[in-house]
């Protein structure tokens, strides 16, 4: 179906009746997913350049929406929160109470999903969702939300979902999937619903089927996203290459330019790991317990009495990419990494996963 | 008790294990019967070391004596294993004390005897000192592990 | 989504985040710096169910949780019983914690040691240490259930005779004519009368069927690795050897990511691993 710029605010307003809506939008010089009132927040007209260490918004010479590839937040800011509290917990001459924390009930929409974050949502999914126990907290938020996805239009400096098969077209795990198409004046989305909730709602917006040439023109832009990388990985046997090599002496170099500021795992749209907060009030008989993110580049994550396990830079960079890249694929049958580049343009010193591969591979 | 008896028991003997009836017969002229009731002192650091022992049974506490600590173990060892190498290594003097922790009995051999043995002998002399060197590459390993203090509180 | 087909979950809890709260009924001193609680639900529910080398979270109010094993006799449906070390600030405050006060209990999770498996074999069991209180429900098991099992060792090493932990039900154990229990001491004074020396100096003078042994350790892991080593001298291969890891835990339901060791999760892949699943990561620093 068609979707003409001029409607795409129906869009908005028909998610805002039943959702919170969250979409792409400027702030502190770089675009970043948050609570859209209207498609004036929209990121319109603007673009990134982005590379090793490296994020700028430039002027497009067009009105494009979606002009842009990702900014340094992932959806996973919604669905697996940076701070969630547990429960909360009194004491008296009773003992211990605990009271479970009320599940989230609000519905989101997302809007200007891409195709890699979709991949980093089915990714945690099964972190979360589909393996021995079951994340509650997540698992609410994440049965309420409704995806609309946006097919790139063009690759960034830093994307390489290509080579590792997570994009740039859409193929599921979205409600709808939009291609954005600015050619000769004329300024439309191709528009595909992956749900019956998706085809519900494109029912009301639009009425118009797209034409084949439209069809194909929207196809051509993925094509043409998919032949403009700015990186690639070669992934073939990745696992093993990684698993046999925890004592390749890259893991030194690296851990040389490393700050272990754990940007990459902010970041990323995988990373899971989190820590635990137990807080009392004042009077003592109040606690609460708090999940918030960690990361595996901090000293403290594998403290263990008297000691860190991981002490040196070089083996919490090394446990960092190989559980991304290979343990990963052992713990939950697929990689950790969908290509979206972020960890290589927010890493401050500007390494790149894609780099360190090739070293390992001895290809430099 | 005659020393042909002595034979089969020298041969059963892990540390002897595999050494041909030759060999053992020239060993068993070096090797006498021994017991110590429980508690009893075998050796005292500095007495001269003129034998080593292979114990068959019960159990031998090697120690040291220390003015702050007093009698401290610093090893035992049992059936089947062997104990004293001082006799192989001049001065030829016991470095720690030996006491049979409870009922013990054992073969000495006599220092002196083994070592005019082994000159006249060095294809025997080799073979016997590559089984103490396993004895010592063992005894070290369980020292270095002892020294680690792998139960100690870290924090 | 592949789920490794040899995964066992066993017992697991319904809300796997949230603690009950359990009541102490009972603290005994072990050692100097070890001590046992004995806990009922402070709700009259029934007490847990759990197998052999599971662990649970244990809550202290306001301070925060700490991964215990659990030490105690997996049929008594009475009592949930946990032996604690007190090295750090979780379980330094669950020590001064007295008969009658509450403490949350998350679990039980993690993987089993292998009793079942080990049915029809000889059972050596080499601990060191806090080590034991993990094993202590597998040699209740395994004496309750005798005739099920070959010959039977325990092979324990402490620091020093006021470390030894258990040591009222050593002396019992000892009694058993078909137990085999052999201590040793790192240093004693010479009033002690049974052994000194590393636990591995013990294992070769123990009695066992190299083809048919299930062998379970415990211990810190530069011990488990010698064990491991002398085990495999007397002929064992790494799939009938069993350690348990230990490693970071904060969620103890894969969420968190801290326990991680190489591909496996810790909380629940573990913490009893057949040795044959992480030879390849054993000897490798700070995975």
């Amino acid at each position: 179906m068609i979707l003409e710029r001029g409607d795409f605010a129906l869009l908005l307003d028909a998610l805002q009746k039943t959702h919170q809506v969250i979409g792409p939008t400027i702030r502190d010089g770089a675009i970043v997913y948050d609570e859209l009132s209207s498609a004036t927040d929209l990121p319109i007209g603007w673009t990134d350049e982005q590379d090793g260490g490296t994020y700028r918004l430039k002027r497009r010479n067009d009105e494009a929406l979606f002009g842009y590839v990702v900014g340094p937040q992932s959806w996973k800011r919604f669905l697996h929160v940076p701070r969630q509290r547990l429960w909360q917990a009194t004491q008296n001459e009773n003992g211990i109470q605990i009271t479970p924390e009320p599940q989230a009930t609000h519905r989101m929409a997302f809007i200007g999903i891409r195709s890699c974050e979709l991949h980093a949502i089915a990714i945690q999914d099964n972190v979360f969702l589909h393996d021995q126990f079951t994340d509650t907290f997540y698992q609410a938020r994440r049965e309420n939300v409704f995806l609309v996805a946006v097919n790139c239009g063009q690759a960034g400096g830093t994307c390489f979902c290509v080579s590792m098969n997570t994009g740039p077209k859409a193929t599921s795990g979205f409600d709808l999937a939009l291609t954005e198409v600015l050619e000769d004046g004329q300024h439309y989305f191709v528009v595909e619903a992956g749900t019956a909730n998706g085809q519900l709602l494109l029912n009301e917006l639009s009425q118009r089927a797209a034409s084949n040439e439209e069809q194909q023109k929207a196809e051509a832009i993925s094509a043409q996203t998919a032949t403009q990388m700015g990186r690639t990985m070669d992934t073939a046997g990745i696992k093993e290459l990684l698993a046999q090599n925890l004592e390749h002496p890259r893991w030194d170099d690296v851990a040389n330019r490393c700050l272990t500021c754990a940007n990459c795992t902010m970041v990323c749209p995988t990373c899971f790991c989190t820590t635990v907060e137990d807080v009392t009030d004042l009077t003592g008989e109040h606690a609460e317990r708090w999940r918030r993110w960690d990361s595996c580049f901090t000293m403290d994550f594998t403290y263990l009495h008297g000691g860190s396990v991981r002490a040196s830079n070089k083996s919490r960079y090394r446990q960092w990419m190989t559980h991304k890249l290979s343990s990963w694929i052992d713990q939950f049958g697929s990689s950790g990494c969908v290509g979206c580049g972020r960890c290589i343009t927010w890493c401050p010193v500007g390494i790149d996963i894609t780099e360190e591969v090739r070293a390992i591979r001895g290809k430099e | 008790m005659t020393i042909q008896t002595l034979e089969p028991i020298l041969a059963e003997h892990p540390f002897f294990k595999g050494l041909s009836q030759e060999d053992i017969a020239l060993l068993t002229g070096c090797a006498s019967n021994v017991v110590f009731k429980a508690g009893e002192v075998i050796r005292r650091e500095g007495d001269a070391a003129n034998e080593f022992y292979v114990i068959r049974q019960g159990k031998v506490a090697l120690e040291i004596y220390t003015p702050e600590r007093g009698q401290l173990m610093l090893q035992t060892v049992g059936a089947g294993e062997i104990f004293g190498w001082s006799w192989l290594i001049p001065p030829y003097q016991w470095r720690f004390d030996a006491r049979a922790v409870e009922l013990t009995r054992a073969l000495a051999l006599d220092g002196q005897c083994l070592r005019n043995k082994f000159e006249a002998n060095p294809r025997l002399g080799y073979e016997l000192l590559k089984r103490v060197a396993h004895v010592f590459a063992e005894r070290l390993l369980a020292t270095r592990l002892q020294l680690l203090d792998v139960y100690g509180n870290r924090s | 989504m592949v789920i490794a087909p040899e995964k066992q979950f066993i017992n697991s809890p319904t809300d796997p985040m949230l603690p009950q709260p359990y009541r102490i009924e009972r603290v005994r001193r072990e050692t100097h710096d070890v001590f046992t609680l004995e806990l009922r639900p402070a709700n009259g529910t029934p007490v847990m169910q759990f197998a052999p080398g599971q662990f649970n979270m244990l809550y202290v109010f306001g301070t925060g949780e700490s991964a215990i094993s659990i030490s105690g006799d997996p049929n008594d449906t009475n009592r949930l019983i946990h032996t604690v070390r007190a090295v750090g600030t979780v379980t330094n405050a669950m020590q001064k914690l007295k008969r009658g006060d509450c403490i949350g209990v998350r679990g039980p999770f993690g993987t089993p040691w292998p009793i079942v498996e080990a049915e029809g074999s000889d059972v050596v069991i080499v601990t060191g240490g806090i080590g034991l209180a993990p094993l202590r429900p597998v040699i209740y098991h395994v004496l309750a259930n005798r005739e099920k099992y070959g010959r039977f060792a325990l092979l324990f090493g402490a620091r020093s005779p006021r470390d030894l932990l258990f040591a009222r039900e050593l002396e019992q154990w000892r009694g058993h004519f078909d137990f085999n229990v052999e201590v040793t001491l790192d240093t004693a004074s010479s009033d002690w009368r049974g052994n000194v020396g590393v636990v591995t100096t013990l294992i070769p003078r123990t009695q066992f069927d190299a083809r048919h042994t299930v062998a379970m350790i415990c211990g810190p892991e530069v011990m488990m690795r010698f064990t491991v080593q002398e085990l495999m001298k007397r002929g064992l291969t790494t799939d009938q050897i069993f350690v348990t890891m230990e490693r970071n835990m904060k969620c103890a339901v894969g969420f968190c990511g801290h326990c991680q060791y190489g591909p496996h999760f810790v909380c629940k892949d573990g913490p009893v691993f057949p040795f044959d699943r992480i030879a390849g990561l054993f000897g490798k620093r700070e995975i």
